[in-house]
Order: C-alpha cells, then sequence, then structure tokens
C-alpha cells in the first residue's frame, strides 16, 4: 500500500513537470498551428541561467538567505527566457506563417539544435550540481511514503499557475485576443487585435512558464546540463497532444496522466508480466526452475519506462483522435 | 588524358602497404580528444606518447636499423561511426599498431577494421567482453575487462555488504555487459539478486524504479552506470528513505560522482576501477615523469596506454621486424615489466594479470580499499 | 537524374544533355576521387549513397503522399536486423543475400503497414508524434529485447554480420590485381550501392507518374478531394507507408553488411530527423533535390571535421571550437536560414507534381 502511494506521489511530481511544460507547447499550438520543438531547449537555458545567477549571488551577497536567492535565479531566468521566446518567434518563426508546413517544423529543430550547442559553447558538456536552495529532506505525510519540499512546492506551484492561465485566457481582455487569434487570423486583425503582438506575448508567456519548470526540475534533481531539455521535451509534447493539443486543460491531464503511467507502469509492470505468477500447473518444467526461490521470469519491466508514454499515446489517438479533451481538431494540420 | 586518368585511379586503388624501409615507425592512438570524456582521451594519447619517447630516447633497433617511434593521434568522439571513419583513416596513415579506442562502444566496431587491415590494436581502456571474443587476432588490450570487475562487484556485494542485491543498469552496452557480470558474480557468491531494474543514459528520474527496489528490501543497490546518472540517483535514494549500501562501477568511479551526489553520498557508497591505484602500480616514477612531461596529472588509464604502446615495441623488438605480420606472433607471447606491472597476453588478447580495486567514500573521496 | 543535371547551374539549362553526362561521370569516378584522399573518403561516400537511399525512401512517405513521418529510421533498423538475425553467427544462421534482402524489405514493409493502419485518421502533427512514438518503440525493444530472453543481443547490438556476398563474389574482400595492388572493397561497396540507388531513383520515378504516385500527390494536396474523385484514400496512404519502408528496409540490409555490426544506437530519433532534414533541406517531393539534399547533409560533417581542426590551428594556434561543435553550430544555422530563406528547399519540387501552397492553405489558419 505505501508503495502504491508513493508511487503515485512520484508520479505526480513527475506530472506536475510534464505538465508545465506541456502548457508551453500547447499555447503555441493552439494560436499558430506549430509546435515548438525548441520549447524544451528553453527550460534548459532557464535552469542554467538560474545556475549560473545563483552561484554568482552566493558568492557576492553570502548573508542573502536561500528563498531570495532562488528568487533572484528564477527572476534572470524569466527573463533571459522570455526575451529568449520572443527572439525565437520573430527570426525563425514568424516569416514562415504562410510557408509550407514542414518549413516552420524544420527550422523549430534547428532552433533545439541551436539552442542546445551555444549552451555547450557556454556551459561545456559536464553535468553541473544545481544548488539546492530549498530543502530537499524527506517528510513522512503518510509513514512509509516520502516527499521533500521541493516536491510539494513543485506541485502546488504548478497548480497555481495553470489556474493563473486559464483565468488569463478566459478571463481578460489579452486573453480575447488571444482566443481570437487562435481562431483566425485574419478576421481577428480585421477586428482590431494587433496579431503579431499577441503571438509574440504568447512565445514569451510560454518560455516563462518553460524557465519556472526548469528552475523546478533542476531544484528537484539537483543537475542541470546542456541537453537536460530533450527528454521532458518529448515528454510533455506527448502530454499536450495525449490531453488535446490546444486545449490548456488537456496539456495538464495529459502531464499528470502521463506521470502517472510512468511511475506505476515502471512499478507494477514487471509483476504483472511475471510469468512466475502464473498458476503452478501452467508453468513448464524450465520455468519451475527459474521461479524456485523467489525467482521471477519477466517479460517486461521497467526497461520499457520510456514507451508508456507512446503506447497509451497510440492507443488514445486510435480511439479519439484529436485527445482526452481534443475538440474538434482533427483536420486542423 | 586518359592514360593519366586511368594512372590517378590507379594510385587512388592502391592500398597495398609498401615494404618498411624507413627508419619511421608510426604507432597510431584513438581516443576522444572532443567531448565530454576529452580529458580521458588526452590522458591515454599523453600515455602511449609518453612510452614513444622514452624508447626512442633509449634507442631501438629493429633489423639491424634504428628505430625512430612516431605516435599519430587521432579523434574518434566516443562516437562508434566517427570512430569507424577515424580507424580508417588511421590505417590509410600507415600504423603499424594502434593503441586505443578509449570506450568499448567505439574499439568493438572499430576492431572489425584493424583486424581486417592486419594492425594489431591494443585498447588500454576497453573493457566489454565482447572485444576479445570476436575471434580477431590482431586485437588486445591491458585492462581487465568487465566479466573481472563485475565478479568482483558482485563478491563484495555478496559477501562483505549484505546477501540481497539489487541491480540497476543504465541500458547501454557498457552498463547492461557490467550489470549481467555482477549478477553472475553475487549468485556465485551465495547472494540474491532481488531484482534487476533498468534506467537509460538520459534519465533524470529514478523515485519509480527506487520505489519499486525498496518494497524488496534489498541490502545493496549496484548500479552499473555513470556518475551523471549515479549521482542524482544516490540523492534521491536517500528522498525515498531508503537506507541500503550503494555500488557503482568504474563509470561512477569519479570526483564528479561526489559532486553530483551533494550531501547524500556517505561511507555506505563503494565503487570499483580497473586497474590499480596510481601509488600502487609497479613503477613509482611514472606519475612525476608523466608529470613532468605534459605538465598535468595522470588521469586514470595512462599508465595502461604506457604499457600498450610499450607492448607494441616490445612485440617488434622480439619479432626483429616492424611488419604488423611478423611481429603479430611475437606480440601474443610478449612478457615484460611495464608501468603497471607485469605485462603479458592470454590466448584471447585480454591481459593475464588483470587488477581490480574497491574504492569506498571516505571524508570527501574515493579511497581505496585493501 | 535529369532533376539533378538541370539543377547543375548554368550548363544544366543550356545543355541538359551534357549536364547529364557530367552527373553519370562523377558518380562513376566520385570513389577514385575520393581514394586519392584516402580510404577514409570513400567510407563516407558509401555512408553518403545509404543515406541517399533513406532519404528517398522518406521522400515517398513525406514527399509524395504528405504524410509526416518522424520514426523512419524504425524501418532501416528492421532492414539492419533482419540481416543480423538471418545472416551472422548471432543465431547460426547464414542466408544468402538474396532472400535476406527481400526479406528485411518486407519486414520492413510489414513494419509500414503495422504503423499505417491504426494512424490513418491521424494528420498533420499527431501523426508526427505516433510516428516518433513508433520509431522510439522499436529502438528501446531492440535494446531490451536480451531479458528474460535474449532475442536481440540488447544493447550489446549483434556482430559479426556476414558481408554483401553477390552470388559467390564476397564485396567486402580486397580485389588482388597484383603483389602490391589491390582494389579497395570500399570502392565496390561504392558501386554497389550505386546501383541500389540507381535502381531506387528508376522505380519511384515510375512511381511517382503512375497512377499511384498521382493519388499519392492528390491526397498530400487535398485528402477530401482525392476522396471525392473515387481514390482510395486510405489503401493509398497504407502504400505509401509500405512503400517508403521497404526502401529504408533495403538500405538497412546493406548497412548491416557494410558495417558488420548493428546495435540500437544507430537508430536513435535524431538519425529519423537528420533524414528528415536532409529530405526538406533539398527540397521535398524533388528527387534530384532529396538526392543532393542528402548527400551535401552527410559530406558537410565530415569535411568539417577534417577542415576545422587544422584551420584554427592555423589562425588561433589552438582548437576554439572542436569540430563536433561547429558541425552542430553550422547544421542548425544552415537548417534555419535554408528554411527562411527557400522554405521549399534547395531544389523546390516540380510545379507539375506538388503545388506546396496548397498544403499550407489546409491549415486554416490564415
Amino acid at each position: 500500500m505505501e508503495t502504491l502511494l508513493q508511487q503515485i506521489v512520484n508520479g505526480l511530481v513527475v506530472g506536475s513537470v510534464y505538465a508545465l511544460v506541456a502548457l508551453g507547447y500547447t499555447m503555441v499550438y493552439g494560436i499558430l498551428g506549430l509546435i515548438n520543438f525548441a520549447h524544451g531547449d528553453v527550460l534548459m537555458v532557464g535552469a542554467l541561467v538560474a545556475l549560473q545567477v545563483i552561484v554568482f549571488v552566493q558568492k557576492t551577497w553570502p548573508a542573502l538567505g536561500t528563498i531570495p536567492t532562488l528568487l533572484i535565479g528564477l527572476s534572470a531566468a524569466m527573463i533571459v527566457c522570455m526575451a529568449l521566446g520572443y527572439i525565437i518567434e520573430r527570426t525563425a518563426y514568424r516569416r514562415l506563417r504562410n510557408a509550407p508546413r514542414l518549413a516552420p517544423l524544420i527550422t523549430a529543430i534547428g532552433v533545439s539544435f541551436l539552442l542546445q550547442t551555444l549552451a555547450m559553447i557556454i556551459w561545456g558538456r559536464n553535468y553541473h550540481s544545481f544548488p539546492q536552495l530549498i530543502s530537499t529532506a524527506p517528510l513522512q505525510p503518510v509513514d512509509g511514503v516520502f516527499i521533500t519540499p521541493v516536491q510539494i512546492i513543485i506541485l502546488i506551484s504548478s497548480a497555481l499557475l495553470m489556474v493563473a492561465l486559464i483565468l488569463l485566457v478566459n478571463k481578460t481582455r489579452l486573453g480575447r485576443a488571444m482566443r481570437a487569434t487562435a481562431e483566425n487570423h485574419r478576421v481577428a486583425s480585421l477586428m482590431g487585435v494587433d496579431t503579431n503582438k499577441i503571438i509574440a506575448i504568447t512565445f514569451i508567456i510560454g518560455s516563462g512558464l518553460a524557465a519556472i519548470a526548469g528552475v523546478m526540475f533542476s531544484s528537484n534533481y539537483g543537475v542541470a546540463h546542456y541537453a537536460m531539455g530533450f527528454t521532458p521535451g518529448i515528454k510533455a509534447f506527448t502530454a499536450a497532444v495525449l490531453g488535446g493539443i490546444g486545449n490548456l486543460g488537456g496539456a495538464m491531464v495529459g502531464g499528470i496522466v502521463l506521470g502517472l503511467v510512468e511511475s506505476i507502469g515502471a512499478g507494477y509492470l514487471g509483476s504483472a508480466t511475471d510469468l512466475c505468477h502464473l498458476p503452478l500447473w501452467a508453468q513448464s518444467a524450465s520455468l519451475q526452475a527459474t521461479c524456485a526461490n523467489g525467482g521471477s521470469f519477466e517479460l517486461l519491466s521497467s526497461n520499457y519506462q520510456d514507451i508508456f508514454a507512446f503506447v497509451i499515446l497510440g492507443i488514445v489517438l486510435i480511439f479519439r483522435p484529436t485527445g482526452l479533451l481534443g475538440e474538434r481538431v482533427s483536420d486542423r494540420a | 588524358m586518359k592514360k593519366t586518368l586511368i594512372a590517378v585511379a590507379v594510385l587512388g586503388l592502391m592500398a597495398g602497404t609498401v615494404q618498411a624501409q624507413e627508419v619511421v615507425v608510426k604507432i597510431g592512438h584513438v581516443g576522444p580528444l572532443t567531448g565530454n570524456i576529452a580529458h580521458l582521451g588526452k590522458d591515454n594519447e599523453n600515455g602511449a606518447r609518453l612510452a614513444v619517447e622514452e624508447y626512442n630516447a633509449k634507442g631501438v633497433s629493429i633489423g639491424g636499423k634504428k628505430v625512430k617511434f612516431e605516435l599519430i593521434g587521432e579523434d574518434d568522439a566516443a562516437d562508434p561511426k566517427t570512430g569507424n571513419i577515424v580507424a580508417q583513416r588511421i590505417v590509410d596513415a600507415g600504423v603499424k599498431g594502434v593503441v586505443g579506442h578509449l570506450n568499448s562502444g567505439t574499439t568493438i566496431p572499430a576492431s572489425r577494421i584493424y583486424n581486417s587491415a592486419g594492425i594489431p590494436m591494443i585498447s588500454p581502456s576497453s573493457t566489454n567482453v565482447t572485444l576479445t571474443q570476436q575471434g580477431f587476432p590482431y586485437i588486445f588490450r591491458t585492462m581487465a575487462n568487465d566479466a573481472q570487475q563485475g565478479s568482483v562487484i558482485g563478491k563484495y556485494a555478496a559477501t562483505k555488504l549484505g546477501k540481497k542485491v539489487a541491480i540497476i543498469d543504465d541500458r547501454t552496452a557498457y552498463g547492461q555487459g557490467l550489470a549481467d557480470e555482477v549478477e553472475k558474480g553475487v549468485k556465485a557468491n551465495g547472494g540474491t539478486v532481488s531484482s534487476r531494474e533498468f534506467t537509460n543514459n538520459q534519465a533524470t528520474d529514478f523515485s519509480a524504479i527506487l520505489t519499486k527496489i525498496k518494497a524488496q528490501n534489498p541490502d545493496v543497490i549496484v548500479y552499473t552506470g555513470m556518475d551523471a546518472q549515479g549521482g542524482p540517483m544516490l540523492k534521491q535514494i536517500k528522498q525515498l528513505g531508503i537506507k541500503t549500501r550503494f555500488v557503482t562501477g568504474d563509470g561512477g568511479c569519479t570526483p564528479e560522482f561526489i559532486k553530483l551526489a551533494g550531501d547524500s553520498i556517505s561511507d555506505a557508497a563503494y565503487c570499483t576501477q580497473a586497474g590499480l591505484p596510481l601509488d600502487q602500480i609497479a613503477d613509482k616514477g611514472f606519475k612525476d615523469r608523466f608529470k613532468k612531461r605534459f605538465g598535468a596529472d595522470v588521469q586514470i588509464y595512462a599508465p595502461y596506454a604506457y604499457d600498450a604502446a610499450a607492448a607494441l615495441i616490445e612485440g617488434m623488438k622480439a619479432a626483429n621486424s616492424s611488419d604488423p605480420a611478423k611481429y603479430l606472433p611475437a606480440l601474443k607471447k610478449v612478457q615484460f615489466k611495464g608501468v603497471t606491472g607485469e605485462v603479458a597476453f592470454d590466448d584471447k588478447g585480454d591481459t593475464k594479470f588483470g587488477a581490480i580495486t574497491m574504492y569506498q567514500f571516505k571524508a570527501g573521496n574515493w579511497v581505496a580499499l585493501k | 537524374m535529369n532533376e539533378l543535371a538541370v539543377a547543375i547551374p548554368w550548363l544544366g539549362s543550356r545543355n541538359p544533355k551534357a549536364a547529364r553526362s557530367v552527373v553519370l561521370a562523377l558518380m562513376l569516378i566520385a570513389p577514385l576521387i575520393a581514394a586519392l584522399c584516402g580510404n577514409t573518403w570513400v567510407r563516407i561516400l558509401d555512408f553518403a549513397l545509404l543515406y541517399v537511399m533513406l532519404a528517398l525512401g522518406l521522400n515517398l512517405v513525406v514527399g509524395f503522399a504528405g504524410l509526416l513521418d518522424l520514426g523512419y529510421i524504425a524501418f532501416y533498423a528492421v532492414g539492419a536486423y533482419t540481416w543480423a538475425f538471418l545472416a551472422s553467427p548471432h543465431f547460426g544462421l547464414h542466408l544468402p543475400f538474396w532472400l535476406v534482402l527481400p526479406a528485411g524489405a518486407g519486414f520492413a514493409a510489414l513494419a509500414g503497414l503495422i504503423l499505417g493502419a491504426p494512424v490513418l485518421r491521424l494528420r498533420g502533427d499527431y501523426l508526427a508524434i505516433v510516428t516518433l512514438g513508433f520509431g522510439e518503440i522499436v529502438r528501446i525493444f531492440m535494446n531490451n529485447l536480451n531479458y528474460p530472453i535474449n532475442i536481440t543481443n540488447g544493447p550489446q547490438g549483434v556482430n559479426m554480420l556476414d558481408s554483401l556476398n553477390l552470388f559467390g563474389w564476397d564485396v567486402s574482400r580486397h580485389i588482388p590485381i597484383t603483389d602490391n595492388f589491390k582494389i579497395n572493397s570500399l570502392v565496390m561497396f561504392y558501386y554497389v550501392f550505386l546501383l541500389f540507388v540507381v535502381g531506387s531513383v528508376i522505380v519511384i520515378r515510375r512511381l511517382q507518374v503512375s497512377r499511384i504516385g498521382r493519388g499519392w500527390a492528390a491526397i498530400r494536396d487535398d485528402e477530401l478531394a482525392a476522396k471525392a474523385i473515387g481514390i482510395n484514400t486510405r489503401n493509398m496512404k497504407l502504400l505509401a507507408f509500405a512503400m517508403g519502408a521497404t526502401f529504408g528496409g533495403v538500405a538497412g540490409g546493406l548497412f548491416g553488411s557494410f558495417q558488420g555490426f548493428v546495435s540500437p544506437e544507430s537508430f536513435s530519433l535524431m538519425e529519423s530527423i537528420a533524414i528528415l532534414t536532409m529530405v526538406v533541406f533539398g527540397g521535398m517531393g524533388n528527387l534530384g533535390g532529396v538526392i543532393i539534399g542528402a548527400i551535401a547533409l552527410s559530406l558537410l560533417p565530415e569535411i568539417l571535421r577534417s577542415v576545422a581542426l587544422p584551420v584554427q590551428h592555423a589562425i588561433f594556434g589552438h582548437v576554439i571550437l572542436d569540430p563536433e561543435v561547429l558541425r552542430m553550430l553550422l547544421l542548425s544555422l544552415a537548417m534555419i536560414l535554408m528554411m527562411l530563406i527557400r522554405p521549399a528547399g534547395m531544389l523546390p519540387a516540380h510545379a507539375r507534381y506538388s503545388r506546396p501552397e496548397l498544403a499550407s492553405a489546409g491549415k486554416g489558419k490564415q
């Protein structure tokens, strides 16, 4: 029981990070119909900038508390990433809005490579240890189930950010302009919406979220390096599609579902496919020898952790081609 | 016109080597000189270079002529495809023997090229068992292999640290190969393997597999993979309230590991390294000569690269020829005192005197155990 | 070949016939010129030809039928592993190439159908992510099917694959002419691969102008209209996946026989992306463009590797950017700039076969 609870906690923490990154993907996709492949790498830049600033602050003003230091690092990361998001949109994507569909995808991949390479030149190829300013000493809310303060902060803040974003999109003037742009650029601009500005703002908000996700990610795991954005990027993109890309709530649901599936899958798939759990009469002689003394014969195990995301995605899309919470968009592309 | 064209083409197709008449004998070294283990590649190259220079200083005569050895260094960026291309390049350059490569992942595919070109290759640091099991007569190594390392880890874990062992590997050729050997070692020494879990070499989150392992309550967790994953893994072990000993192979036996594990590392962490610690190798002066020549400290494998180059030269001396086909039989039988100790190869090309050292974390550093 | 000839600046448009013979001559003497700079370059050319085959196959799916496939490398993997299973000591089988190569192509086509069938309803980016997932699933299975029963030998890969043996002629053996002169096997591999490439081009060209090819173009430009004029879009799409995969499978088999060693790390997502980049870079839908894209992008890194270090040494006295970094830097910049300047690739597809402006209008966003 504790094990299951612990796996759920693990899944929620991982899922919240996925969800936060997925929000950025889904916002850009909702408005532009573009997969911003470089989004994961913006996360990486956020983490590394924060690392650099935090180390600097710790050296210059050692008297400053841990929380202010972290906040300074986080703000610096957000500012850099927002600027970066704007520059990427301005230089690499804006000119291609009416180009053949694959062209922006290729530039997006190009931008992703470029960011990784530049990060490699600036920060080198080593893994850097990220200062853990919030305690990582485990707490035990329930006996046998462990969670660290950083993880609690991740859970709470990603939920808050999510709510704030939904309010922004649904309740404000800016949000209305965003929805109008997403619906139809040309009509929106005829109605007096400065669509270029709205798209730029979308990129800026998405990149800011990526910076937050990057700092959370690194604070939790205590590492940062130049290629760290790739895996969460792919996973978050999967989460966004799973939830129904373009849908904010869907990104959150997709992220959490993915996180849970990964951790519960990795935890239980092994024993679920263990042939030694077959009734004795069904076991061949050679199997019985393997199974003796608590041995196991697991067909699948945690080595398949990374394909759960894709398998679930495939199944969901076959039955609901627009994702869990998706709308009509099957013909969007 | 047409004739010149054909002549040019014919020149281009020439792959045959001319009989060694010159007094310069080229020896190749391949290792990653760029990328994230570039410092290790440079270390190996320097080791081989020191050997070549010291033999040149002593003066070696082969076939009645005084010979000057020349080291040609190439970069494989630790990437198999680049490794193959560079291997071809160094064969083209007409080397008589090769020291390298550094990683098993590049050495194994490249070994095929050296073998079919008929050029002896001695790796100072590739530990994957497969390398010398391909039936290639031209392939050797001066370092103990993963089977030896795995059995040392397995034995130590099962006999000194506890009976019940959980093994995690990173699904790379190195990690998986070593994990299999650890499993054998644990079982051979009366321990049980409570579970085999897996991650990958880009992962950062291990909470799911660690939670699963925790439920089985093992005495020891063995991780076979690199420091970049091992350090954060040790952190998460602590965060999940798991209290076991932790052992990692040579991929995690680095200062980097200690840095990444932060305050989670304690004297419950162990690691192994193929080869002897620097202060225990046979030639006590090696460290200082190396430092004096290159202005850098020995990282890990330089002494083994030195011995690999030395073995090539000793083989040539014994056969009194630098023709690979002629000195190969002598190389197979070579036995001499190198900087790491006695050097000799068994019939597969593995070293006969491979050593493995166990380390424990103490006071901020890995400390060699007896 | 026509497209390639026309692509030659100046000559191509004036004297297509002469241009064609220039292309032919270049193809034939390329390995001899390369051999002058060392066998390394012949090996690089051999790899470039394999990439040409892959790019041609992917172009069939993406360029002709308009189905974005980010997991194409999986078919290459299927072909390579088929060779590894049927012609290596791994299972002790040593079947001849005329069985193994078609088997590899067949399995790859089957894999194409397995991928294609469930994703027929998906379009655009949904399709992209599912195919990406498919590629990863195949790689992860190859990497893990050594436990609990050993099938693929896991991350260790399969070694000692049989080399290409064409009816008694072992291509991987040097051909001795006189005592100290022999024809290097790498050169022979080049010509064998060239034959396969030429064969692929002929097949693909016939396909392109056939009923099937025009059907694909119709689906790509407007699926609804294609359906309306009576094209069986389901079968056409499945056919595109299967045919594209076949080329990948053959290339994979050749790769296995050439390299003699296959391991899952050769079939990563980055490789899929690299091939897609070649296709788009060169000009989607244009055979000449795709071929040039594949050759350019597989040679560029190697040229950089051999030029960058000496140049930096000469200018700065030490190495500032190592070639690997420089290669990534230039490649990513090239990808971005190329798309900004020429969004349809170096050689845009012929208007007769493709109207990319229609594809973008389908977004319904403007």
